[in-house]
């Protein structure tokens, strides 16, 4: 894992002293609300419907147990002790005080941490694959460059106040589970002539305007990697609309100008930009690389694997669904579900994240991480050691048994928290969850992302879930929307809006009688809520939403 | 023409601590929504929150929120004031805390 340099530290340090004299001006009254606003954003702090929030960057979604301890801490310290993972791969606190703000910020430097750019018109954390470095089915480990990222847009000045917000993710991997076709800028590493590369993706976007990024370079060699970004951003922030927040991301940029013209501009800066790029920036990177070299993974039996799995349903149960092919023989990939059913997506107490960062330290080679489905994944750990592990998660209820499936929802903080929120969120997916379960339902339905967005901009990633469900307000009450077939990974597809909404009460029997629909209708056991979806297309889902209409047509 | 005039409070969020406020009828900041002021006259709403407004060193974003009279003070008419007035629904915290602790 990246190690803080001694430039990295005095940069925190030197940004933490500065926004801590700038809140003691906001409370004295020297400064108002509309200057300080800008700078408070700056450094993570919003202010939202109950309180402020304080939003934690997880760089790619990777930290070590230090890390995770020091998180707990202070949602102990200056919270209600717990904190919410959310779908970018950071951490959010929903209570903080303002005057404790700065006192957080250097607890977070002192594990090289910060709230930087987690908000504001600039980069903002770069997203990767949380199996990064672990799966099986991985070229690289992207965070080296992620990590060369976000050092190189951490305060570039020339990208502070671009049109409107940016968002990168990258994936090693071809199976993409970092939705790199919803973000602004999306990144595969891919391989050419045994060479390695970049397909390059821009102008993706869920929020108002959905839109799947597009192919602006199939293959971009690695040390081309910078300065074709920085082509990117500069033009975008030539060529962004200013004009209209609803039509300022690349995305619309995209649509705009047509994919030719965008990528025309971009290559003629590229070719204007490229010779300033002496080399320094790979220079970086190799020694970022060193950081991220493989742990020594351990050559040892799996036998108490074997024996807890012929012995135990319950632990049987978990190791089907939450553990995923490492590239090391004998080592899994254990996915923490934060989403015991009933409990809010994402949220992990101060008490479970001491004992996830235990865990980790203790068999998982020290390494965390955050998955954009509010997850938290141990990425390294040897099978034998998997009922240990198994144990000590299901004694502090971190052991449900549902990743990828149908309570393993995303759920944004919706009006429960958010001031920009139409309608709550949690307690749809709370509700989903606890409904299936008492159905018994859940492993007979398989496969099946749920998506939940208490507004417009998406945070739930609605348009991409197999049952995306959208919250707005109807004049004045609730309803919610739901859209059907849509998918994150590489095949990716924007979900299609089923219909007219419903109301609060109405929403989880909606969902159930999707899913009723689904499994009278899949060719088999094999076939998932999607696959079914696409064969079938949307009428019979539709008719399962709207009885009535299909009996007034009839 | 002019929107019709709706019953309103003047909330915000409290500067140090970001919690929900409401103005009391004696023009004091309280985290009571029993406690507020509900304005039936257009001016003097907008006199209100005019004056609000000029509260920087104490409150965050000062606005009215249409709200009718109930039996223990003013009520909102909207869920977003009422989720507002009642704190999150997944946790037993913000204003609900309050009341629990007593």
């Amino acid at each position: 894992m990246y190690r803080y340099t001694e430039f990295d530290e005095a940069f925190i340090r030197e940004r933490n002293a500065q926004f801590r004299a700038q809140v003691e001006r906001r409370i004295s009254g020297a400064l108002t609300e509309e200057e300080f606003r800008p700078l408070r954003l700056m450094n993570g702090l919003y202010l939202q419907l109950h309180a402020y929030m304080l939003r934690v960057a997880i760089p790619y979604g990777t930290l070590n147990s230090a890390q995770m301890r020091q998180l707990a801490m202070i949602a102990e310290r200056w919270d209600k002790g717990y904190g919410h993972f959310t779908t970018r791969q950071n951490i959010q606190y929903n209570w903080p005080k303002l005057g404790d703000v700065p006192d957080i910020l250097d607890a977070l430097g002192e594990v090289g941490m910060h709230a930087i750019q987690t908000s504001g018109n600039c980069v903002r954390n770069v997203t990767a694959d949380h199996f990064a470095g672990a799966a099986a089915d991985e070229i690289a480990d992207p965070r080296p460059v992620a990590e060369l990222l976000r050092q190189w847009s951490t305060d570039h000045p020339e990208f502070q106040f671009l049109p409107r917000k940016f968002k990168v993710a990258i994936t090693g991997s071809p199976n993409d589970r970092a939705v790199t076709r919803a973000h602004d800028i999306g990144l595969r590493m891919v391989e050419q002539d045994g060479e390695p590369g970049f397909e390059v993706i821009v102008g993706g976007g869920l929020g108002r305007t959905p839109m799947l990024g597009m192919v602006v370079r199939d293959f971009l060699p690695r040390a081309d990697l910078l300065p074709y970004i920085e082509a990117i951003l500069s033009t975008y922030n030539s060529f962004g609309r200013r004009d209209n927040k609803y039509k300022a991301r690349i995305k619309i940029t995209l649509h705009e100008l047509g994919l030719d013209d965008l990528r025309s501009r971009i290559e003629a800066r590229f070719a204007e930009i490229r010779a300033e790029w002496r080399g320094a920036d790979q220079e970086i990177l190799a020694r970022i690389e060193q950081d991220f070299a493989p742990p020594a993974f351990r050559d040892a039996p799996v036998d108490a694997y074997t024996r807890a799995r012929a012995a135990d349903p319950v632990f049987r149960a978990w190791a089907d669904t939450n553990l995923h092919e490492h590239r090391a023989p004998g080592y899994a990939i254990v996915t923490i579900s934060t989403k015991a059913h009933g409990a809010t997506p994402g949220d992990a107490s101060a008490d479970q994240m001491r004992v996830m960062a235990d865990l980790a330290k203790r068999y998982g080679h020290d390494e965390l991480r955050i998955s954009h489905e509010q997850n938290v994944i141990l990425p390294h750990v040897h099978k034998s050691d998997l009922p240990a592990v198994h144990a000590a998660l299901k004694a502090m209820g971190l052991a449900t048994a549902n990743v990828g499936l149908i309570s393993d929802i995303i759920a944004c903080p919706g009006m429960d928290y958010c001031a920009l929120a139409t309608a709550r969120s949690i307690p749809v997916a709370q509700e989903i969850a606890q409904r299936f379960e008492s159905l018994g339902l859940e492993q007979e339905i398989g496969a099946m992302k749920i998506k939940i967005s208490g507004c417009i901009n998406a945070c739930g990633h609605h348009h991409v879930g197999h049952i995306g469900i959208l919250g707005l307000d109807k004049a004045g009450v609730e309803s919610y929307q739901i859209t059907l077939g849509g998918d994150g990974t590489e095949a990716a597809a924007i979900g299609e809006r089923a219909g007219p909404g419903f109301a609060y009460d109405e929403i989880v029997p909606a969902v159930e009688r999707l899913v009723t629909a689904y499994l009278a209708r899949r060719a088999g056991p094999d076939e998932n809520f999607l696959q079914t979806y696409r064969r079938l297309g949307a009428a019979p889902f539709k008719a399962a939403l709207y009885p009535e209409e299909k009996a007034h047509a009839a | 023409m002019s929107r019709r005039f709706t019953p309103s409070v003047v909330t915000a969020n409290a500067l140090l601590s970001g919690e929900v406020v409401w103005l009391s009828a004696d023009n004091q900041w309280t985290a009571s929504p029993q406690q507020a002021a509900l304005f039936t006259d257009a001016a003097q709403a907008d006199e209100r929150l005019a004056w609000a407004l000029t509260q920087a060193d104490i409150v965050v974003g000062p606005y009215l929120a249409a709200a009718k009279p109930g039996a223990d003070g003013p009520e909102p008419t909207h869920f977003r004031e009422a989720f507002r007035r009642r704190g999150p629904s997944n946790y037993a915290h913000g204003k609900q805390e309050a009341l629990c602790s007593g």
